[in-house]
């Protein structure tokens, strides 16, 4: 068996809050391998949003194992953080977080510039195929200002693929979304998953997590449940919707 | 992240933001100008001074009588006539450092011509005078050899007394009267203008000495004897050689005082230039401290920019920028404002100097040097000043940076 993308082993992340020790995430084992779409539910308070955080290199453990990749990231410094999140790690956030007055395909050539530079890759074209393929190639040089919000998510998507790596952590990707879009971003994110990309997603809504293969549900900074789900299809959901609007 | 993909990222950054670009520009803009225009003032004055000194002739040894003391009295120089044709002769023998050489023999009469007349210097010099004090004539021709020689009655005016005994005509081919003596005008002298105490050095007749000597009565002396080294380097070599020579001369034992002195323009010359100094350096002063207040200017706007992109500071993290990364971006941005600052305000620079020496008639001098200074400076001052900034920007923690609003 490959090794895992994702290995948690009694993660503990603390803070200290006016005195107070709030046990944010409070022994998580988790297991993700290559492939998988995960869903992470869980309403506020209940460690989301820092589990992606550390999942993301973004935080640091108080305690426990991370392996990504098989590398063990908690001795990691600084520096070599930021290397893995560029390398290995691509970020979708619920809102957008696309660099403002920057064309749609600078925002999404921007990790190229940070990595290290691959000989005789352009990162531009690089960038433009990214965008090709969320179906954005007749918007490179759009300001996040003249899209609208279903293709500035499309364009972070973009942002997040173009380095090709292991994990895509999409944070409430759909969050900021009419249901319509959110199909279609769904849809999006199928099609990457049958690709092959591991993908892990946090929400809060249902029906979103009912577009993965896995949903594991946290309360209280603990896995409180992690089951299967029959993976709904996103693009029949599309051509529904799309033939009710006809109606 | 190569340095040109920063220099295109940060000019990016200052083109979304042109207006607030342009005006903090401004400070070092007007920083860097008016360093180059007052170094450029200051240089026009030490020019102007320079030139002043080179008009007294060139690599100058100036010999002059000593003071006669008498009943402890100082008679002042120039009291005793210690300096003699034999001394002028001697030097001219044996010196090596100094090839040119001439007396000044002093006398005053009235000029006459005509029905007008004008009391004036008058100075019995040899050929060499000309070459020494890099004086022609403008009209007509300078002494030879053969002047001297026969003592002939020929002489030269200044401008002075051209004006005053012949109106604006030529002077040359007309005859002027000196103590009764009539002298035919071969040259008019160019313009000196005065002398740095208010001389004016136009206001003059040279004569051949050996005509003053032979054919004028009254008191004279030699005022000086005006040598040229051969290089500015043996200017001080000749002057030893000169005492040596004149010590000897007028047999001074070891103990005994000169009774002459002799100068070069040196002192002259770098009191004149020690006081346009300090004028350049205060000049520059002040314009360094309006360069300061422009990198002050510089570094509020990086830290108001900072606080505003935190959120963008977030994201390049997330995407793998490194501390360092955002460091540099932001430090690359200060000095890209400073430094654009910096080029525009040479060529506002240079443009100011062109019209302050046109509307003033200043003599300017816009150096290669100030220029590449201030632009080295305003860069200085981007990094200077970015640095607080772009430390700030490059501290803050990813997650709350992305968390921001």
């Amino acid at each position: 068996m490959s090794v895992p993308v994702v290995a948690l082993v009694d993660v503990w992340r603390s803070f200290e809050v006016g005195g107070a020790v709030i046990n944010a995430l409070a022994g998580v084992d988790l297991v993700i391998n290559a492939g998988e779409m995960v869903a992470i539910l869980g309403t506020s308070g209940s460690g989301k949003s820092t589990l992606l955080n550390v999942l993301g290199c973004l935080d640091r453990l108080s305690s426990g194992q991370y392996h990504l990749d098989g590398e063990d990231v908690v001795t990691l410094d600084d520096d070599a953080l930021a290397a893995r999140r560029n390398a290995r790690l691509g970020f979708v956030f619920q809102s957008f977080n696309l660099l403002p007055r920057t064309s749609a395909l600078d925002n999404v050539a921007l990790p190229l510039f940070y990595g290290r530079h691959r000989r005789g890759s352009d990162p531009l074209a690089q960038a433009r195929q990214a965008l090709e393929r969320v179906g954005l190639g007749e918007r490179l040089h759009h300001h996040p200002n003249q899209l609208s919000g279903g293709q500035q998510q499309r364009v972070a998507i973009a942002r997040a693929l173009v380095t090709e790596p292991s994990l895509l952590l999409a944070d409430e990707p759909t969050g900021n979304l009419d249901s319509h879009t959110t199909v279609e971003v769904m849809v999006l994110l199928q099609s990457l998953h049958a690709e092959g990309a591991t993908i892990i997603l946090v929400t809060h809504e249902r029906d979103v997590a009912m577009y993965c293969q896995r949903a594991i549900t946290l309360a209280d900074g603990r896995v409180v449940r992690d089951v299967s789900v029959s993976q709904r299809s996103a693009e029949l959901d599309l051509a529904r919707l799309d033939a009710e609007r006809l109606a | 992240m190569t340095m040109l993909r920063l220099v295109q990222m940060a000019l990016g950054s200052l083109r979304r933001h042109v207006g607030r670009s342009l005006l903090t520009m401004l400070g070092v803009v007007i920083g860097v100008a008016s360093v180059v225009v007052m170094v450029a003032i200051g240089k026009g004055a030490e020019a102007a001074v320079n030139a002043k000194i080179a008009g007294l002739g060139t690599n100058l040894v100036v010999i002059t009588p000593g003071a006669a003391t008498g009943a402890g009295v100082s008679g002042g120089a120039g009291s005793m006539d210690s300096l003699t044709i034999d001394d002028v002769r001697k030097l001219s023998q044996e010196t090596v450092e100094a090839p040119l050489i001439t007396p000044v023999i002093q006398t005053f009469s009235m000029a006459v011509a005509g029905k007008n007349n004008w009391r004036t210097s008058i100075y019995g010099v040899d050929v060499s005078y000309f070459e020494i004090r890099r004086w022609n004539a403008i009209s007509g021709r300078v002494l030879d050899e053969t002047d001297v020689r026969n003592s002939r009655k020929v002489c030269l005016v200044g401008a002075t007394v051209a004006k005053v005994l012949f109106g604006g005509d030529d002077p040359v081919g007309q005859t002027l009267r000196l103590r009764g003596v009539p002298l035919e005008i071969v040259g008019l002298l160019e313009t000196k203008g005065q002398t740095a105490e208010g001389n004016d050095q136009d206001d003059v007749t040279l004569v051949p000495y050996t005509t003053v000597r032979s054919r004028m009565a009254g008191r004279q002396f030699i005022a000086q004897i005006l040598m040229s080294a051969r290089s500015e380097r043996a200017v001080p070599a000749a002057m030893r050689e000169a005492r040596a020579i004149l010590r000897e001369a007028h047999g001074l034992g070891t103990r005994a005082e000169d009774d002459f002195t002799v100068r070069d323009q040196g002192q002259i010359a770098a009191a004149a230039k020690g006081a346009s100094e300090v004028m350049t350096t205060l000049l520059l002063a002040v314009a360094s401290v309006s360069l300061v207040v422009g990198g002050i200017g510089i570094m509020n706007i990086m830290l108001v920019s900072v606080t505003e992109r935190t959120r963008e500071i977030g994201i390049r993290r997330a995407l793998g920028a490194r501390r360092r990364d955002v460091l540099l971006q932001f430090l690359v941005e200060a000095v890209v404002l400073s430094g654009v600052g910096g080029i525009l305000g040479a060529g506002l620079g240079v443009a100011v100097t062109a019209l302050v020496g046109r509307l003033t008639g200043w003599a300017t001098v816009v150096t290669v040097d100030s220029v590449v200074v201030a632009l080295a400076f305003s860069f200085g001052v981007g990094v200077f000043f970015g640095w607080a900034p772009a430390r700030r920007a490059a501290a803050l923690d990813p997650i709350e940076a992305l968390r921001s609003s």
